[in-house]
């Protein structure tokens, strides 16, 4: 009834060791592994046949591929699309792993901050990365705003350089706590039901109400589930914004 | 608004190297190509309107909820590391906090559109997301 208890990461099968610590194969790698092989079996069934009038499973795919491809020229402009297995595959795998973590007894990924620490810091060095290769120090300008007194000009500087610095925590942390949050509170709710249905049946007429709770949660995680993969999808473009047309 | 203002000035810019010329133009021929598929989709010199079930509101909504806080912690941890490597305690971390909490505020309104996001160009001239 530890409703933290389902995050715990189990090691399935050691694969080797590196500087004494063991690395092995976790519950967390096996549902990553999942997640892929459900994407890749979706979008080579959909592209496996390419009838002019889609099946469901090409309806899927084809749907994901123009949501994101819209989401992205509106945000980055058409010089974005270059972007666009980067942002497709991030949205792709936290979407399915997401949705997947609702299913019970299933291990959600992206409740662990580590996973979303990752995905974060690849925008960011990319954003970086590309931004310094394709505008040299003109990037920096991202810092500088025009139009600023002289005297403030440093302050200013310092304030967006830790407002950039701050990008890939609130990125990260957004989708980690989102997951955490309500799957914690789905456990509590689910609880519930469990030990007030042992006290007969006056328990089980009350657990009909944490019940109703559960289901209705459920919902909503779906929504969440959706929503947060979709503002990671969407962050992830506007930063690239940045490093596509820097000092705008 | 925000995309043909920027095609147009990213046109006279200088030439990018020749793989990514390549990929833009591979892309572009195939945005042509595409155009006779999708008659109805927007070309990029006129942005269409966005779908009217736009799920970017809420999006917007959650991204408020960590934006503040981001900006404190990384503020708090620069000015915390600071005073270790500089031995200063505890003025790092006073000043770094407090600039910390600026970015912060400065995220928050630029998550809820308050503040442009661009800032070289002058206001009004309004090219946000």
């Amino acid at each position: 009834m530890d409703p933290i208890h389902q995050f715990e990461i189990k090691n399935l099968f050691p694969i080797t060791h590196i500087g004494g610590a063991e690395i092995a194969f976790t519950n967390s790698g096996l549902f990553m592994v999942i997640g892929l092989l459900v994407i890749l079996l979706l979008m080579l069934g959909a592209t496996g046949s390419r009838a002019m009038v889609p099946g469901r499973l090409q309806a899927v795919a084809e749907m994901s591929y123009e949501f994101v491809a819209s989401t992205l020229r509106s945000t980055a402009g058409s010089e974005g699309m270059k972007f666009f297995p980067l942002v497709f595959s991030l949205f792709m795998f936290i979407l399915v792993l997401n949705v997947m973590g609702i299913i019970p007894y299933t291990f959600s990924v992206t409740s662990h901050i580590i996973i979303t620490v990752a995905l974060a810091l690849l925008v960011f060095i990319t954003v970086v990365v590309y931004g310094f290769w394709k505008n040299g120090l003109r990037f920096l300008k991202l810092f500088v705003p025009s139009g600023i007194p002289i005297y403030i000009l440093p302050l200013v500087t310092f304030i967006e350089v830790l407002s950039f610095l701050s990008r890939p925590v609130s990125h990260s942390v957004r989708l980690f706590a989102n997951m955490l949050a309500g799957h914690i509170t789905l456990k509590v709710f689910g609880g519930f039901v469990t030990m007030l249905s042992a006290f007969g049946f006056l328990g089980w007429l009350g657990a009909v109400l944490p019940f109703g709770m559960t289901v209705a949660l459920t919902a909503l995680e779906l929504l969440v589930a959706f929503l947060q993969a979709y503002v990671f999808a969407i962050l992830t473009c506007i930063y690239l914004n940045d490093a596509i047309h820097p000092g705008h | 608004m925000a995309g043909d203002a920027r095609d147009e000035r990213d046109g006279d810019r200088e030439h990018p190297p020749t793989d990514e010329a390549a990929l833009s133009a591979r892309l572009q021929r195939l945005g042509e190509r595409l155009g006779h598929v999708h008659p109805d989709r927007p070309s990029d010199s006129s942005p269409g309107q966005r779908p009217t079930a736009d799920p970017s509101a809420i999006a917007r909504g959650f991204r408020l909820s960590t934006e503040l806080v981001a900006g404190v912690v990384v503020g708090a941890m620069i000015g915390w590391l600071l005073d270790r490597w500089l031995r200063i305690s505890p003025w790092g971390m006073i000043v770094f906090l407090l600039l910390g909490f600026a970015a912060g505020v400065l995220n928050v309104m630029r998550a809820a559109g308050v503040v442009p996001h661009n800032t070289l160009e002058p206001p009004g001239s309004g090219s946000d997301n």
